[in-house]
């Protein structure tokens, strides 16, 4: 099977996010860059796919030339290919980058037959739009669902039964193959790198095309901060003397 | 004024209380609001109460059985065709921004997802990003204007209610739609769950591996309420993903959350942030979980949870 997986370059912020002084990005001064923990599920699912079914994955980013890391990440993991859909690493509003993207995908396709399975994150860590996989899906005419936790292809009937998260359990949807599924965190348990994965990693050959699009019509002005909550923490003591006093606590707000 | 068009979130025929807040903002940006339901269910009485003047119940096979992103995103841009709203707005739930990138997707016009605050009929925005970490300020430019709410950042208030015109709209939709309507559900068994717990009993990291679950699944015992975790302890296999709160997590909103071990990190911070009291235990005074919690101790968790489950349990006799 052939499978695709999209992924975003986000910043890793700890306990706060600090915002540049033009007030147009994330202040990345002191920090990494990962993807959203949603996108490593996708990949972790297109990996064991692959592992269970023969064939490749794919791993595509829309982004500056930087985010060859979260490719070879990817790749360290068991992706075997990688498309890196370059930018000058300005944000990109959500219709531009599907359009990219789904021209990407034909042009990829063109070469070496349809996808399977395009897999997304249910939506991006950073500007959360909750679109670019229904955008791309739509272009491409294929069906696409998201919030799916559980993934289950079958090429005999050539259809993928998918598991969506809602309130108290799961809705089922059953889709003929060629289709794109927005997935969460949970769908399954990333696996980390092992030294050999870094090892072969560094060995994949990273496929760059420039990314053109026409811009969409929501642009950003600036980023803000949301106000703070005040909060005055109340020490209640130190170690297990403290005991009595959070049961105190649990009888004053009646939780007991 | 502008015309203003909400989707109905229901779910075959029951209404979601996220669809009341939707109304609820729209009555901020106009009275001029109609409501489509996909498929023939009898909501008007309920949308009127809230605000809708007029009632599209979409009729179609399709849409008859049960839900599928695409049947309701395509009849949700043919009724916008048909009835040329100025802004469009749905509850930003899982299904109300999909559905909403999928009429979008099919107009090819933008949709800004979870939004705040609107200014001068939706061509400003202050909508939320980072899971509400941190929040951006855009412009929409569009002959029409796809907006969702942001979930739960505003209390539903009835209206002054009229009872709205109702009026069957008959989309066309492509047989091929069915694709992705839903075939079944799996259902757990009902309880007290992550969001809805009374009190939530968090671990993180410091717990140091499943079996430093045991305290806290005692004390949540005690206390009716659930025990919840940090992605340190999910991405490590010790508790379910199900357990997690924060940004890619569970959000929750219990009467008290007691962070155990957890560093507060702004991930986790946004899931546990309306709680409404938070107790921080952690050995270092700087944590940030500390620094914003209500209430804090300070120490090791491995004698505190407990020392207080022990406490709990002698005052109960
Ligand atoms: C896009 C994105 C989304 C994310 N989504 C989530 C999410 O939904 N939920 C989530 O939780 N995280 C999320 N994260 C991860 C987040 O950034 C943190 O890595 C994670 O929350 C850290 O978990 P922790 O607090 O348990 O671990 P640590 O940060 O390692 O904190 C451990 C804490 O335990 C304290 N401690 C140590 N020993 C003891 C002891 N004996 N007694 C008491 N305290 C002790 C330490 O002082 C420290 O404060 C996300 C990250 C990204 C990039
Ligand atoms: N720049 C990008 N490059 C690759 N994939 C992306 C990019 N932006 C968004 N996506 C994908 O689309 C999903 C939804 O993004 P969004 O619509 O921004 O919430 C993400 O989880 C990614 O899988």
């Amino acid at each position: 099977m052939r499978v695709l997986v999209c992924v975003k370059r986000v910043p890793a912020p700890g306990a706060r996010i600090s915002i540049t002084a033009d007030e147009q990005s994330v202040d990345t001064t002191h920090l990494g860059f990962a993807m959203s923990p949603h996108e490593e599920c996708a990949v972790e699912e297109a990996v064991q796919m692959v592992e269970r079914h023969g064939g490749d994955a794919t791993v595509l980013t829309l982004g500056p030339a930087e985010a060859e890391e979260q490719l070879r990440y990817s790749a360290s993991l068991g992706v075997n290919n990688a498309v890196l859909l370059r930018t000058d690493g300005t944000a990109w509003d959500p219709q531009r980058t599907a359009r990219a993207i789904a021209g990407a995908v034909e042009t990829l396709e063109a070469a070496d037959g349809p996808f399977d399975l395009i897999l997304f994150g249910n939506e991006s860590a950073d500007s959360g739009g909750f679109q670019v996989g229904v955008r791309v899906a739509n272009k491409l005419d294929r069906p696409m669902v998201n919030a799916i936790k559980g993934i289950v292809p079958d090429f005999d009937s050539g259809l993928v039964t998918a598991k969506r998260d809602i309130d108290g359990g799961f809705e089922v949807y059953a889709m003929a193959m060629p289709a794109v599924l927005g997935v969460k965190e949970g769908l399954n348990l990333p696996r980390y790198p092992t030294m050999r994965g870094r090892l072969a990693s560094k060995k994949i050959d990273v496929t760059v095309i420039e990314a053109e699009a026409d811009a969409g019509g929501q642009a950003k002005i600036r980023l803000l901060s949301p106000p703070e909550q005040e909060s005055n923490t109340v020490r209640l003591g130190e170690g297990v003397a403290a005991a009595p006093a959070i049961v105190d606590l649990f009888e004053e707000l009646g939780v007991l | 004024m502008p015309e203003i068009l909400v989707l109905a979130e229901h779910d075959r025929g029951t209404l979601d209380g996220a669809t009341l807040e939707a109304l609820t903002f729209a009555r901020t940006l106009g009275s001029d609001i109609a409501v489509l339901v996909c498929g023939d269910f009898d909501l008007a009485a309920q949308l009127g109460e809230y605000g809708a003047t007029k009632v599209y119940v979409a009729e179609h096979d399709l849409l008859d059985s049960d839900f599928g992103p695409e049947a309701w995103g395509q009849t949700l841009a043919a009724l916008i065709e048909d009835s040329q709203p100025d802004i469009v707005i749905a509850c930003g739930t899982s299904k109300g921004n999909e559905v909403m990138a999928q009429a979008a997707a099919r107009l090819d016009v933008p949709f800004v997802a979870n939004c705040l605050q609107v200014e001068a009929d939706a061509e400003e925005m202050t909508r939320v990003q980072w899971g509400g970490s941190l929040l951006e300020r855009s412009t929409l430019d569009a002959e029409v204007k796809l907006i969702s709410l942001s979930h739960h950042s505003i209390d539903a208030l009835a209206a002054d209610a009229g009872s709205p015109e109702v009026e069957t709209f008959e989309p066309e939709l492509a047989e091929s739609l069915s694709r992705t309507v839903v075939v079944g559900r799996e259902m757990a068994e009902a309880g007290v769950t992550l969001a809805t717990a009374p009190v939530v009993v968090g671990g993180g990291r410091a717990t140091g591996g499943p079996d430093g679950f045991a305290p806290l699944e005692e004390l949540a015992a005690l206390l009716g309420g659930r025990v919840g975790c940090s992605r340190a302890v999910t991405n490590n296999g010790w508790r379910p993903h199900s357990d997690q709160v924060g940004q890619t997590g569970t959000r929750i909103a219990p009467e008290l959350y007691i962070a155990s071990g957890i560093s507060g990190a702004i991930q986790h911070w946004v899931g546990a942030m309306a709680s409404k009291n938070i107790l921080a235990i952690n050995t270092d005074p700087d944590a940030n979980m500390v620094v914003k919690a209500d209430y804090a101790v300070i120490g090791d968790m491995h004698e505190i949870i407990p020392a207080v489950v022990e406490e709990v349990k002698r005052r109960r006799g």
